[in-house]
């Protein structure tokens, strides 16, 4: 797997493999960043591939801005749904570097096939995040066009996107853009309740026997809405992948650099047309599901407790203080910076006008259809049929 | 004009041929569709004369058959799938629905899936359970899906090319009882403007009443039409050919002239397309009726087994039966 990888490099020393007791008893955790802020500097795979990140100051830096404002908006979107400005709210808190890292290890070619969930890898992608707020607002049901951002629109019903992401990777292949350095990978998110669907097993299997250039990356945040992992899986969702016949691995999902490193590297394997693989990113959900999910139904707060331990923003926080990478006044500046930003989204959010009622017709055929400009002319006439009443 | 005699499933075939041909985009995927041709063989040959990067079999898995087609075609590919039988549809039934319809949609317009989804339909060929099946209601009451059916060798080798051309996601239902049947084909003609893909058509003129069918009751009708012409009564015979949007303007015209109107179709009567078909005739030729619509179709049960299949599909007797009836209105 390692070979001919340009992002994985074999000189330094080895750290021992460390062992991450999580929810399914698995040792097997790649993590470059502890939750103390310690930088490991290399860690070995399973399968003998060396994971490690050589940045500068600069670039450190900007992985935690990336954490930080991506962080904070999603904090403003929840409050506009408790302010009742978006109708509903898929909150990303505590998934931040799985995102970011996975979203950062993207390069220009590559696509991406979001869950609803994937608002931090929408902002590495360097998109406008007011792109999502439409759906979540109900002025559109997405809108925008995933070939020009490379990044698809959101999916809701859960795994159906996997499929997608794997025939537009058998599409790569066809299009001969796998083999080089400038190879094109595609990457699909989803999440540990999704494991289930048969549509992701199913797209496992399509990714395995056509060789597609994938790269399966599950945010295992330990719940499907109120169901815990282990009503989804006997054994840790990552070794699921030897069985299709594929590596899998699992990355401590809370440590950017960790989910940076792991998924370049699976990237780029992907993209010299070395076929697929699946990336389990253990993290949690320190939210709700949504904004209409009650989570102190289901859980208990020590183990929120715990995980806010691990938080991913704390420590890169705490390395780049120890490393001194970063000071007070960068700090405050990136604050400043989100708190900007967020300012700006809420304004453009409460900005968003609402669709044109007759405009609810258009677009349901490339073709148009006989039937739609019909019943089209009659909602028209009977809108007007009211111009001039009191009602 | 070079005509040939080819039978409905040969005419799909050269269809798709000229399609593969004429844009190097169009992909073919599905069961058993390379090397074997298809269990019916209407891929047949294909594999061997495009490659296996455009004939594609693939796992055996429906959902995952549209859902990498959805993908393909966000790549920029032209789809083509088959489902072997329409009894093996229902587990792409999300993709189809939820997908596939929705994508032009969603993403207002800035993402088109040009998708033809082939499945033979349609009983009487003694087969076993989930292999006999008419599920066109279902799709045609989903809104982004286009349906159409072919009733004969000429229409199956102009529409399949037609759907494949589309922008539009098209689900294609193939008659297979009616695979074998041979009729004459222009092979050269360019892709038709002849007709629109949603035109309905006049396959049998007549004053009497009006006969309205699609796919394999086409052939049942006009032969119930010969019998009738026997009794003395000419019965119009009009082939939808498409189901969703359904194009019943020439349809209106007739009822308008016969005042009498019967809709035959295989799949069971209960919110089928005959529901559909008689409420629009009863909003536009209100007055011209002389008798209500009726509806000849399969029983509302599930299809049965094969040795009683005869008794449940509509067949000459019955579709004169009605006939019957809506004089003695």
């Amino acid at each position: 797997m390692a070979k001919g990888d340009p992002g994985v490099s074999t000189r330094g020393r080895r750290a021992v493999p460390r062992s991450r007791k999580g929810a399914t008893g698995d040792p097997e955790l790649v993590q470059l960043l502890t939750p103390e802020g310690e930088r490991i500097e290399s860690v070995t795979g399973p399968d003998g591939t060396e994971y490690r990140v050589d940045f500068t100051d600069e670039e450190y830096r900007g992985f935690y801005r990336d954490l930080v404002l991506v962080r904070k908006l999603d904090a403003e979107a929840t409050a506009l749904q408790r302010q009742g400005e978006l109708g509903l709210w898929a909150s990303l808190l505590g998934q931040e570097a799985a995102q970011v890292g996975s979203g950062r290890a993207l390069r220009t070619q590559d696509m991406a096939f979001p869950t609803y969930r994937e608002h931090g890898v929408l902002y590495c992608r360097g998109i406008d995040p007011i792109m999502p707020l439409g759906l979540f607002r109900g002025v559109d049901q997405g809108g925008w066009d995933p070939n020009e951002f490379k990044f698809n629109m959101y999916t809701i019903v859960i795994g159906a996107q996997t499929l997608h992401a794997t025939g537009y990777a058998m599409g790569v292949t066809m299009d001969g853009k796998t083999g080089t350095d400038e190879g094109e990978a595609v990457i699909a998110y989803f999440g540990d309740g999704a494991t289930s669907q048969g549509d992701v097993n199913e797209a496992f299997v399509w990714a395995s026997v056509f060789n597609a250039p994938m790269v399966f990356f599950c945010q295992n945040n330990q719940y499907a809405i109120s169901e815990p992992l282990e009503r989804q899986t006997r054994i840790p969702l990552y070794r699921r992948a030897a069985g299709f016949g594929f590596p899998g691995i699992r990355v401590d999902g809370n440590d950017v650099l960790a989910s940076y490193a792991v998924t370049r590297h699976a990237l780029d394997n992907a993209r010299h047309g070395q076929g697929p693989s699946l990336i389990e990113a253990y993290t949690y959900r320190m939210g709700a599901h949504t904004t209409s999910d009650d989570p102190t139904r289901y859980r208990i707060a020590s183990e929120v407790e715990a995980w806010q331990a691990k938080d991913p923003i704390a420590r890169m926080k705490a390395f780049l203080v120890k490393q001194k990478i970063a000071d007070d006044g960068f700090f405050a500046e990136v604050d400043e910076q989100a708190k900007r930003e967020s300012v700006h989204l809420r304004e453009r959010v409460l900005e968003m006008p609402n669709p044109e009622p007759s405009s609810m017709f258009d677009h349901v055929y490339p073709n148009g259809s006989p039937l739609v400009d019909q019943q089209r002319a009659q909602f028209t006439q009977y809108l007007e049929s009211f111009e001039g009443s009191a009602h | 004009m070079a005509t040939e005699t080819l039978t409905l499933g040969k005419a799909l075939n050269a269809g798709m041929r000229k399609a593969l041909e004429n844009d190097p985009k169009v992909v073919i995927m599905g069961e058993d569709v390379g090397k074997l041709g298809g269990v019916f063989r209407i891929t047949d040959g294909l594999q061997k004369d495009f490659g296996d990067q455009r004939v594609i079999d693939t796992p055996l898995a429906e959902s995952g058959i549209i859902g990498t087609a959805v993908g393909l075609a966000i790549r920029g590919y032209r789809p083509v799938c088959e489902i072997q039988f329409d009894g093996f549809v229902y587990p792409a039934y999300d993709q189809i629905v939820s997908q596939v319809a929705k994508m032009h949609y969603r993403s207002r317009g800035k993402l088109k899936i040009p998708m033809v989804i082939r499945i033979p339909f349609g009983g009487g060929i003694g087969a076993v359970e989930h292999h006999s099946e008419s599920p066109e209601a279902y799709f045609s009451h989903t809104p982004g899906l286009k349906v159409a059916t072919c009733a004969n060798p000429q229409d199956a080798y102009v529409m399949i090319q037609q759907a494949i051309a589309s922008d539009d996601p098209i689900v294609f239902l193939e008659p297979k009882r009616r695979y074998w049947e041979k009729g004459p084909v222009e092979v050269d003609q360019p892709l038709p403007e002849a007709y629109p893909l949603q035109a309905a058509r006049i396959a049998r003129p007549g004053t009497d009443a009006t006969l309205i069918a699609y796919g394999p009751m086409v052939r049942t009708c006009l032969d119930a039409a010969t019998a009738a012409a026997e009794d003395g009564r000419e019965l119009e015979v009009i082939d939808l050919r498409t189901l969703a949007p359904l194009d019943l303007g020439q349809v209106y015209e007739s009822v308008r002239r016969t005042g009498r109107a019967i809709v035959v179709h295989e799949a069971p009567s209960n919110i089928g397309l005959g529901a559909e078909v008689a409420a629009r005739i009863t909003e536009e030729c209100f007055y011209s009726l002389e008798s209500p619509v009726l509806r000849v179709t399969g029983y509302d049960i599930p299809y049965p087994a094969s040795r009683v299949e005869e008794e449940y599909l509509p067949d000459l007797d019955r579709v004169l039966d009605a006939v019957d009836r809506t004089f003695g209105w």
